[in-house]
C-alpha cells in the first residue's frame, strides 16, 4: 500500500539537543550529564512515517516525547507546521496538542486503571472542550468504532482488556483530537506478534484515511521498514544515517547501520544459512561520558585518526540518502 | 500426510471474540463486592458500626447521664443496673464509656481528616514538582520529624489552649500528617513517571487534572490504609494526653482518660480498667481489617 507523500513539510526538527543533569548534591555541585540526544536534525513531510531505530538507551524514546514538549529541550528548534514548538506556553501549547499526539510503549502502563474506557478515549475531548453531553458520548463510541471496538466496552476499565485490545484504546485516545501528526513510541514492541501485525496493519489504515503523519520509534527492523517510508538511524543521541527505507535496506553505508541490518533474520532458511552477521565489538559508551569525535568509533571496525578528531557531519549520497562518517 | 480440502471449513464463531461477557460494573460497584467477600473486614465494618450506634445512640436507651455524680454508689462491680459498674463518684462506666466513645471516634475521625488533607497536600505537591522543590520540603519534614513528638503536642497544647474538642483535634491532626505527606509524596513520585501520565500531559491536561484525575486516585489505597491506621493511633495519643492531664477534662471523658482514671485502682476494681481498655482494643482492630479490606478492595491488581 503506497500513500501519497506530499512535499510539505510538517515537522522539522533542527539541532534538537536534550541533556538530563543526574545526581549532585542539594546546591546543584557535582553534577553529571547524561547527554541522551546530541543535535538531531530531520524533516518529516506531511502524511509520511519517518522510522527511527537504534538500540535500547539511544535515545530515540527521549527524542520524541521532546518532540511533543514532555521534556524541555536543552537547545534546538522544533518546529511544526511553521510554529516554534519550543517557545510555545499556555494556550498555543495547547493548541498543538491537539495537532500532534503521542501512542506509547507499553499497554499496561499506558491506560489509567481508575478510568474507565470511555473516559480514557474521552478526556482529550473534556480536556480540549471538543464535545460534552451526549455529542460527547457519540464521539468516544466512534472513535471505539474505528478502532474495532463495541460502544459496550465504554463503561469497562482497562484491565478487563488484553494488551492488543488496550494499544486499540490508546490509539483512539490519541486520535480523539484530531491530530496531524502521532508520534509513535516503540507501539508495538510490548506485543505479541500476532497482535503487532494487526496494530501496524491498523495505524496504515488511519493513515490513509486520514491523512496522518506518523514519527514510528523502535527498534524491530523488520517492522520498521514495512511501516515506514524513509528511516533514521540512531546511535547515543545522533543521527548516523537517513535515507529511504527501500534505499536503506538494499544499500547501508554507515558501518553501524550495515552491523544492524545484518541481525536482521531471512525467512528462508537456506538463505539465512549463508547470511554474515556483522557482530559489532564492545558495548555502547555511557551516555555520560561519550567519546569524543564520531560517537561509534570506539566500536568500529574502519575507525581512523580522524574518527577521534572530528564530529562526523551527515553527508549527502544522493537519493535522499545521508549519513553521518568520515569514511565515506 | 495429505489432508482433502473439504475436511476443512473456516473456523468463523457466531460470537464476536470482542464481546465481554462479564456485566459491567463501576468501580465503586466492584470495590464493595470485593469488600464484602473478605470476611475480616466485614466484622471489623460490623463492629465499628456498632460501636458507632453505642456510642451515639446509647445514651438515649439508659437512664444514666454521664456526669451525675451518686456517692452512695461508689465503685460498684457490674450488675443489671450498671452493666459496666460505677465510678470513684458514683457515674455510671457505662454512660460514660458511651460519651467517651463519641470523644475518641470523633477526635479520631476529625484529627485524620485534617492529617489527611494536609499530608495529601503537602506530599502532593512536594511528588508532583519534585526535584529542588521536593529535597527542601523533604528536609522540612526531616527537622519536622526529629522534634519529639510528645514535646511538639505539649508545646501547641499550651499555645493553642488545652483541653478543647476542637484543639485536641486540631493538635493531633498536624501533629501527625507528616507520615502520610511521606507516603503520599513517594506515590505520587512513582506515578508521575507512568505513560497514562504522560499521556494526559501530551492531552494538554493542567496540574489540577492530573492531581485529581490521574495521581490521587491512583494513590488512594496506600493514602486509604494509613488513614485506616491514623485513627487508632490518633485514638491513642488523645488518651494519653487525657492520661497526663493535658487532654479531656473531667467532667468530659474520653476512652483514654477512662482507662487513666481506671488504671489508679487496678487491684480494687480491675473493671473500671477492662472497659475503656476493650473498647479502644476492639475499636484499632476494627479499624485495622476495615482498612485492609479497603486496599484490597480499591486495588483492581488484586482481582480475583
Amino acid at each position: 500500500m503506497e500513500v501519497e507523500v506530499k512535499e510539505e513539510v510538517i515537522l522539522e526538527v533542527k539541532d534538537l539537543v536534550k541533556h538530563f543533569p543526574m545526581g549532585g548534591g542539594f546546591f546543584g555541585q557535582n553534577q553529571q550529564v547524561v547527554h541522551a540526544v546530541n543535535g538531531i536534525s530531520f524533516k518529516v513531510k506531511k502524511g509520511e512515517t519517518l522510522g527511527i531505530v537504534g538500540e535500547s538507551g539511544c535515545g530515540k524514546s527521549t527524542a520524541g516525547r521532546t518532540i511533543i514538549r514532555l521534556y524541555e529541550p536543552t537547545s534546538g528548534q522544533i518546529i511544526f507546521e511553521g510554529q516554534d514548538v519550543t517557545k510555545s506556553a499556555g494556550n498555543d501549547l495547547l493548541n498543538l496538542r491537539r495537532k500532534m499526539q503521542m501512542i506509547f510503549q507499553d499497554p499496561y502502563a499506558s491506560l489509567n486503571p481508575r478510568m474507565t474506557v470511555g473516559d480514557i478515549v474521552g478526556e482529550g475531548l473534556d480536556i480540549h472542550k471538543l464535545a460534552s453531553g451526549q455529542a460527547r458520548t457519540d464521539r468516544i463510541y466512534e472513535l471505539l468504532e474505528v478502532i474495532g471496538m463495541n460502544p459496550e466496552h465504554a463503561n469497562r476499565f482497562p484491565h478487563e482488556f488484553s494488551g492488543g485490545q488496550r494499544q486499540r484504546i490508546g490509539i483512539a485516545r490519541a486520535l480523539s483530537v484530531n491530530p496531524r501528526l502521532i508520534i509513535c513510541d516503540e507501539p508495538i514492541s510490548a506485543l505479541d506478534v500476532s497482535i503487532q501485525a494487526q496494530i501496524v496493519n491498523m495505524l496504515e489504515e488511519l493513515q490513509e484515511k486520514m491523512g496522518l503523519t506518523y514519527l514510528f520509534i523502535a527498534h524491530d527492523l523488520s517492522m520498521v521498514k514495512h511501516i515506514s517510508h524513509r528511516i533514521a538511524v540512531m546511535y547515543l543521541g545522533r543521527i548516523v544515517e537517513l535515507a529511504d527505507s527501500f534505499e536503506l535496506y538494499k544499500n547501508p553505508q554507515h558501518p553501524y547501520t550495515k552491523a544492524l541490518l545484518s541481525a536482521i533474520p531471512i525467512p528462508d532458511p537456506r538463505v539465512e544459512a549463508t547470511r554474515k552477521r556483522i557482530v559489532v565489538q564492545g558495548t555502547v559508551p555511557s551516555p555520560i561520558n561519550p567519546p569524543s569525535g564520531c560517537y561509534f568509533r570506539t566500536r568500529c571496525p574502519h575507525a581512523k585518526a580522524v574518527c577521534a578528531e572530528q564530529v562526523p557531519s551527515l553527508k549527502d549520497l544522493g537519493a535522499n540518502h545521508v549519513a553521518a562518517c568520515h569514511l565515506l | 500426510m495429505k489432508m482433502a480440502q473439504d475436511l476443512f471449513e473456516p473456523a468463523i464463531s457466531q460470537i464476536s471474540a470482542e464481546h465481554i461477557n462479564r456485566p459491567s460494573t463501576t468501580m465503586m460497584q466492584d470495590a464493595w463486592r470485593r469488600f464484602k467477600q473478605n470476611k475480616l473486614a466485614m466484622a471489623g465494618l460490623i463492629t465499628l458500626g456498632s460501636l458507632i450506634l453505642f456510642t451515639f445512640m446509647g445514651p438515649y436507651f439508659i437512664d444514666f447521664n454521664y456526669m451525675d455524680n451518686d456517692l452512695m454508689n461508689q465503685h460498684l462491680k457490674p450488675s443489671w443496673t450498671h452493666p459496666f459498674g460505677t465510678d470513684a463518684l458514683g457515674r455510671d462506666t457505662m454512660a460514660r464509656l458511651m460519651y467517651g466513645g463519641r470523644v475518641s471516634l470523633a477526635i479520631g475521625f476529625v484529627s485524620v481528616l485534617i492529617n489527611l488533607s494536609m499530608g495529601v497536600f503537602y506530599g502532593g505537591i512536594s511528588g508532583y514538582f519534585g526535584g529542588r522543590i521536593d529535597n527542601l520540603m523533604m528536609r522540612i519534614i526531616d527537622i519536622i520529624y526529629s522534634v519529639p513528638e510528645l514535646l511538639y503536642v505539649i508545646l501547641l497544647m499550651v499555645v493553642i489552649g488545652k483541653g478543647g474538642l476542637l484543639n485536641i483535634m486540631i493538635v493531633l491532626g498536624i501533629v501527625n500528617w507528616m507520615g502520610m505527606a511521606r507516603i503520599v509524596r513517594g506515590q505520587i513520585l512513582a506515578l508521575r513517571e507512568q505513560e497514562y501520565v504522560l499521556a494526559a500531559r501530551t492531552l494538554g491536561a493542567n496540574t489540577r487534572r492530573l492531581m485529581l484525575k490521574h495521581l490521587i486516585p491512583n494513590a488512594l489505597g496506600p493514602i486509604i490504609i494509613t488513614s485506616a491506621l491514623a485513627i487508632p493511633s490518633a485514638i491513642f495519643m488523645e488518651a494519653f494526653l487525657s492520661f497526663i492531664g493535658i487532654g479531656i477534662q473531667p467532667p468530659f471523658a474520653s476512652w483514654g482518660s477512662l482507662a487513666a482514671e481506671g488504671r489508679l485502682n487496678i487491684p480494687s476494681y480491675p473493671y473500671a480498667l477492662f472497659f475503656p481498655a476493650a473498647a479502644i482494643a476492639i475499636t484499632m482492630l476494627a479499624f485495622n481489617f476495615v482498612g485492609d479490606g479497603l486496599r484490597d478492595a480499591f486495588d483492581p491488581k488484586m482481582r480475583k
